[in-house]
């Protein structure tokens, strides 16, 4: 069991947790996760620890609801606890060295850069965070990104606030401008993440992405988080999350994702259906 | 005095055809006469060379003899006193290998059946009113326990009834390891286990799940930071093996370990209530003729499959499953392919399964594990159409822990070296034991090392 300290609605559908993990905040290193079960009879769902503070013992992670679990999770309040949460697990990214660093998240994969980005900063790498969503209130966390880079680039599909386009766009006109990116570590959807590693591999430019597979255990113990990257199967609970975007293959990735869909849409109706009836 | 009869009195059994849609347990279990009459044919032996078949040395012709004066809290007593596990061990162990093999009454006629008779003993056990609180831990130092299946379990037990403090750390919600995530509920109900791992707690043996050390906390901060005077690793072979031929990631192909663990662990066996899916297949195809292998076809069936088969390149002959398991398997409908080798994963155009490409084998010359090799036979290829496939070709330890502890030696094979004596691993006062050490193995081995580690690990702490 895991309290919850503070919970912050970032958008309708996104919630950010603190919560109470003394033994994961002092054992977690940037870029690594924890496994949540929220309910007798939940599913175990994979969640990027966006920040950590030791002294306080406490974690932060944002979920997206999506789907059943991560809905259970998005309806607990501050002092509740989630009954099962498991980590710090996969291995903690190697930080590249030098250079100028470029963070890209789409929707909630914008927080998994909090903790990534401020760690760069603070080894004294120049860093840039673009983040995108569709319109200005479902970016997320804009201050405490803003705060932890040099420079933070926000991007909509209207325009109604920064850029006016995809992230990939934006980072195109990074790397065709001046502060053209010496590295860039991409966290968000797996289509958003393919993008990325298109748009920076014709400029040859090192990247890194964060995969999040269908898992169960997360200790390496049933394969089912199953990526081939370069042609050689990895497992992304222990060999990941993070791995070489140009080398990932993503046909792959993504099919392997929606393995359940039909059982996850089946169960998101089900809930939405239940819901109403209890709200009557 | 013994009576001679040539069979074994026959386990009551669900029939094949209504089992094979539930998980309601298979075997149903000796009643009283049923273990009485059974016992009567023990032959008190001078010397109950049974025992030296079991890995924890139950003295069996003593429970077994209680059992027939109708003495049955002697029998169970005697049995716990041995095998802090006996209704688990009744389920599961491979008697026909161990105890049963040994048994006089063999050498004529069909073995006393041992197993049959601990289960009873202990499913009688089970269902008495628990006695007086047993004594809480009286001695000062703590001993932590990683990993909380069979190895793990059993220590902490001995080490709990010796006096120590003893702390398991489960990396998973759930204790039990293989036991709760491998072993499916007809075979060992979850009912059981639960009530086994209840007498270690009453024992006052705590259990600390999500934790996993060597990620969570480290082995060295459980004695600098934690207080634990000594620690034993019974972390298993967890991580699952693949083929590596084509087709291994499409959709639908599984390994064995996930399969179950999704149905067992997760319980996907109710879905949808519970909220973990699974698409088991309609002709799965499980490849492997090991215990887990019967475990995971015989699974496939009770999540509705309509036709489940075993792919074996070797023959029955070489077949590891039990005998047990294995007629179970056949009673239920199960299909055998053997000296068939998979080659290849076929799939659609969407990335699902369609079916599994195989070439016929034969029988060469024996290999380092001293069974017959399979050789190919060429231009025998086939496809068997599935629209599911589970490797069930073995497991290897987990090398988590071993990545993150200095000092921890291990073989070739990923197994820690220990003293063949002590149990002990090559850092003082870390022991180790189960399939963490052999490989993977059966439950009781990982029982009887669980054991004698905590007597060395005793005998270390009170020197």
């Amino acid at each position: 069991m895991a309290k919850i300290i503070e919970k912050r609605t970032l958008t309708p559908v996104t919630k950010l947790f603190r919560v109470e993990a003394p033994l994961i905040a002092a054992a977690t290193r940037p870029g690594q996760f924890v496994i949540v079960r929220v309910r007798e009879g939940g599913e175990r769902i994979p969640l990027t620890i966006a920040d950590y503070d030791r002294a306080a013992g406490v974690i932060t992670i944002v979920v997206q609801e999506v789907g059943v679990t991560t809905r259970h999770l998005g309806a607990l309040a501050a002092g509740q606890e989630i009954l099962d949460l498991v980590g710090p697990l996969g291995a903690a990214l190697e930080l590249p060295v030098g250079g100028h660093v470029v963070g890209v998240g789409g929707g909630f994969g914008a927080a998994a850069l909090l903790r990534l980005m401020h760690e760069l900063t603070e080894r004294g790498e120049r860093t840039t965070i673009i983040i995108g969503a569709r319109q200005q209130d479902l970016l997320i966390l804009v201050d405490e990104l803003d705060a932890v880079c040099h420079q933070l680039e926000l991007c909509t599909d209207d325009g109604s606030v920064g850029f006016k386009g995809l992230v990939t766009e934006r980072l195109q006109l990074l790397i065709e401008g001046p502060g053209r990116p010496d590295c860039v570590l991409a966290i968000g959807p797996m289509s958003m993440m393919r993008a990325v590693a298109d748009t920076t591999r014709a400029a040859r430019i090192p990247t890194q992405v964060s995969m999040d597979p269908l898992m169960i255990d997360g200790t390496g113990m049933c394969g089912g988080c199953r990526v081939t990257v370069d042609g050689e199967v990895k497992f992304a609970c222990v060999d990941g999350p993070f791995f070489d975007a140009h080398l990932v293959d993503f046909d792959e990735a993504v099919r392997r994702k929606q393995m359940y869909l039909e059982e996850e849409q089946r169960a998101a109706c089900r809930q939405a259906e239940r819901r109403q009836t209890d709200a009557h | 005095m013994p009576i001679k009869r040539a069979d074994k009195t026959p386990m009551p059994e669900r029939d094949s055809v209504v089992r094979a849609h539930d998980f309601l347990e298979v075997n149903q279990g000796y009643n009283l006469a049923r273990a009485m009459f059974e016992a009567e044919r023990c032959l008190r032996c001078q010397d109950p060379v049974c025992i030296d078949g079991c890995p924890v040395r139950i003295p069996i012709p003593d429970f077994i003899h209680a059992i027939a004066a109708g003495d049955m809290s002697s029998a169970a007593a005697i049995l716990r006193a041995a095998n802090p596990l006996p209704a688990i061990c009744g389920r599961v162990c491979p008697q026909e290998t161990q105890c049963e093999v040994l048994c006089h009454m063999s050498k004529r006629f069909r073995p006393v059946a041992i197993g049959h008779l601990e289960r009873f003993v202990a499913d009688w056990e089970r269902v008495q009113p628990l006695g007086e609180a047993p004594r809480q831990p009286w001695r000062s130092q703590r001993v932590a326990v990683i990993g909380s299946g069979p190895a793990g379990l059993v220590c902490a037990g001995e080490l709990a009834r010796l006096g120590h403090s003893v702390t398991i750390f489960e990396g998973l919600h759930a204790a039990g390891g293989v036991l709760r995530y491998g072993i499916p509920e007809f075979r060992l109900p979850n009912t059981v286990l639960d009530w086994e791992i209840g007498l270690l707690k009453r024992l006052g043996v705590e259990i600390a799940c999500n934790v996993i050390v060597g990620k969570t906390i480290t082995l060295d901060a459980l004695f600098d930071n934690m207080d634990f005077s000594a620690v034993f690793v019974g972390t298993g072979a967890g991580l699952p093996n693949f083929l590596g031929i084509p087709g291994e990631n499409l959709n639908g192909v599984y390994s064995a370990n996930e399969f179950l663990t999704r149905i067992n662990l997760m319980q996907a066996l109710r879905s949808p209530e519970a909220d973990t899916p699974m698409k088991a297949g309609k002709r799965v195809a499980v490849i492997g003729a090991g215990n887990t292998a019967m475990d995971t076809v015989r699974t496939a069936l009770r999540m509705g499959a309509d036709e489940g088969l075993i792919v074996y390149r070797r023959s029955e002959n070489e077949m590891t499953a039990r005998v047990e398991e294995y007629h179970h398997a056949l009673e239920e409908g199960v299909d055998f392919q053997w000296l068939t080798n998979p080659i290849e994963v076929l799939g659609d155009e969407h990335g699902w399964v369609t079916g599994l490409k195989c070439q016929r084998m034969k029988l060469g010359e024996s290999d380092d594990s001293g069974r017959a090799r399979p050789v190919p036979i060429e231009r025998s290829e086939f496809v068997i159409p599935v629209d599911s496939v589970v490797l069930s070709i073995g497991t290897t330890p987990n090398p988590l822990l071993v990545k993150s502890t200095s000092g921890l030696e291990t073989n070739k094979k990923g197994c820690l070296t220990v003293d063949e004596d002590t149990s002990q691993t090559s850092r003082r006062r870390v022991y180790a034991g189960g399939d963490a050490v052999t490989g993977a193995a059966t439950v009781i081995l990982a029982a009887g090392a669980g054991k004698s580690a905590a007597a060395a690990i005793h005998e270390d702490l009170t020197a």
